[in-house]
């Protein structure tokens, strides 16, 4: 080892060392931690503390509002991460041939994305307000949208498509734009019309950003917090409470610090789950490409 | 032919405002004296005011809120800069031990749930005596603002080609100065990207700062605005106020710093 690579080696672990550490204490340590409270009885206010092994898990395998959580999240998950790729996709298609004003139609799109996701539940609270709330003005119906079992849920999915719908098309867009306009000469010399360019051409080059599209937007998805608890706080009757409203009202509602871990973990398994099948689909996709 | 162009640019530009109508929906709400609010009858209120920002400004806890969520972002993102830039240089460059581990760590981390870190967190930060501060907003927002901007600044230092590196070396240059002179002027305005993203990620955070903070003294605005009181009715021209007030960050971002922002966030999304 000649005296630069050893000073390489040394400036690096200097370089590295901080960050490592601060990753170890904020994340990696909370992760495990995480994982022993979810073992425990753990109620601070009673002084109750106690190593109760799997119980949690064994009480949530049978406990209906868990599986009612775990509904609520996949459908939430599912159905939003759908129409934002779909919607996503069309305004990407749209803005593709803007030519006048791109960085206004930028800025239009992107102001739902940058908004605090607080700010967008207190937008839509007021958008839904049953006399007087400008989706029901638009409609002409008094429906009470975020007091009816039958539509708070597809009423916070629209919310959250309205605020993540921009960030896939903007990744979209960034993509149609590295498209090299011979490509399309190409396929126009052979005789390819629209629809042809489009599915053909277009959709296939936008399939590996589709799949980082999906994986973010599952992930951020199965994680949503803020936008339900601050819309419908996970109700009425429960109809909108997501696996993490259920675990923050375990934590610091009845404050069950064990249980709600252990909720916590389920998550927790559940995303890094998603995510490990996400990354092996987009590299054997980056092995075909 | 060229009117069409712009007509199709027209139709997509109004779409466009139509997507963004919750949003101008909640400033016209803003500037609606309360005796219209519940009786919407025209597209603009018709006599404006700005009693909403007043109330707002005056007696509400919105003015303090915008203080700390300054105060908690912009350190958040400097100390985050801070260790992360120079990781990010050692695992772009240099040949450090246990590297694959280390991206194997910045990656998870940035799939972490916060709803699962976020009651050891507490914990810890009570067993600190933290609690109620910015010192541990702060902290609990480096654990999501550190990976994001270590993965986003390797993948810009990767893009400087590394004889520009090598060169300076020749010239006599060592490590410290060729970071300095050399790399820190190219990746510049990866920086800025990635301190713009880590920025906005800590202004719209909720759940660590509605979980540590107990009191004004630390609530950040999106808490203080989930909080917003009501006493016999819900003030909805005080609450379209503060979200306007709260929203005022991430507009300038949107609008005046899009070249950033928009790099940023695609360079996350295109590597790998």
């Amino acid at each position: 080892m000649t005296a630069r690579q050893r000073a390489d080696r040394l400036a690096g672990l200097a370089f590295v060392a901080p960050a490592a550490l601060t990753l170890a204490a904020l994340a990696l340590y909370p992760a495990l931690w995480v994982l022993w409270l979810s073992l425990q009885q753990r109620v601070p206010i009673f002084g109750i503390a106690r190593f109760v092994g799997l119980d949690h898990f064994a009480f949530l395998a049978t406990d209906p509002r868990f599986w009612n959580a775990a509904r609520v999240t996949l459908v939430f998950t599912g159905v939003s991460v759908v129409l934002e790729l779909v919607l996503g996709m069309a305004a990407a298609l749209a803005l593709q041939r803007q030519r006048v004003g791109r960085r206004l139609a930028l800025s239009l799109l992107l102001l739902a994305w940058a908004l605090p996701s607080v700010v967008t539940a207190r937008l839509f609270e007021w958008l839904y307000h049953p006399s007087a709330g400008l989706v029901n003005i638009v409609l002409g119906r008094p429906l009470n949208w975020l007091g009816d079992p039958t539509l708070a849920l597809a009423g916070l999915i629209l919310a959250d498509v309205w605020r993540t719908m921009p960030f896939v098309a903007l990744l979209c867009y960034a993509r149609l734009l590295t498209i090299a306009p011979e490509v399309y000469e190409a396929a126009r010399v052979d005789g390819a019309g629209r629809l042809a360019t489009l599915t053909f051409v277009t959709l296939p080059l936008l399939r590996s950003i589709l799949l980082v599209a999906l994986l973010f937007r599952t992930l951020d998805a199965l994680r949503a917090f803020d936008l339900m608890y601050v819309l419908t706080g996970g109700g009425p009757a429960n109809t909108t409470e997501t696996l993490t409203v259920y675990a923050y009202r375990s934590l610091f509602q009845t404050l069950q610090l064990g249980f709600g871990s252990a909720i916590g973990v389920v998550i927790f398994v559940l995303v890094m789950a998603v995510a490990a099948v996400y990354l092996r689909a987009l590299r054997r996709e980056g092995a075909a490409a | 032919m060229r009117t069409r162009r712009w007509a199709g640019d027209v139709v997509v530009l109004l779409a466009l405002v139509v997507w963004a109508t919750p949003f101008f929906w909640q400033l016209r709400t803003s500037f609606t004296p309360d005796g219209e609010l519940l009786a919407t009858s025209s597209a603009l209120p018709s006599r404006p005011t700005i009693v909403h920002y007043t109330a707002v400004v005056e007696r509400s806890v919105m003015p303090q809120a915008l203080g700390n969520s300054l105060g908690v972002a912009a350190l958040t993102t400097l100390v985050a800069l801070a260790i992360g830039l120079p990781a990010a240089y050692g695992i772009a460059r240099l040949p450090v031990p246990g590297k694959g581990l280390l991206l194997l760590a910045v990656v998870a981390s940035t799939a972490f749930p916060q709803i699962t870190t976020v009651s050891p967190l507490y914990l810890l930060m009570r067993a600190l005596g933290l609690r109620d501060t910015w010192t541990a907003l702060v902290l609990a927002n480096t654990s999501f603002a550190l990976p994001l901007l270590i993965w986003l600044l390797a993948g810009f230092i990767r893009e400087i080609p590394i004889e520009v590196e090598e060169a300076a070396f020749l010239d006599g240059a060592g490590r410290l100065v060729a970071l300095r002179r050399v790399v820190l002027p190219l990746v510049a305005p990866g920086v800025a990207s990635a301190a713009l993203l880590t920025f906005l990620a800590s202004w719209n955070e909720f759940l660590f700062a509605y979980t540590f903070t107990a009191t004004e003294a630390s609530r950040t605005v999106p808490v203080a605005l989930a909080l917003f009181p009501g006493v016999f009715e819900v003030p909805w021209g005080d609450i379209a106020a503060a979200s306007i007030l709260a929203s005022l960050p991430p507009i300038v971002i949107v609008v005046g710093l899009q070249r950033w922002l928009v790099r940023g966030l695609v360079a996350g999304a295109m590597k790998e």
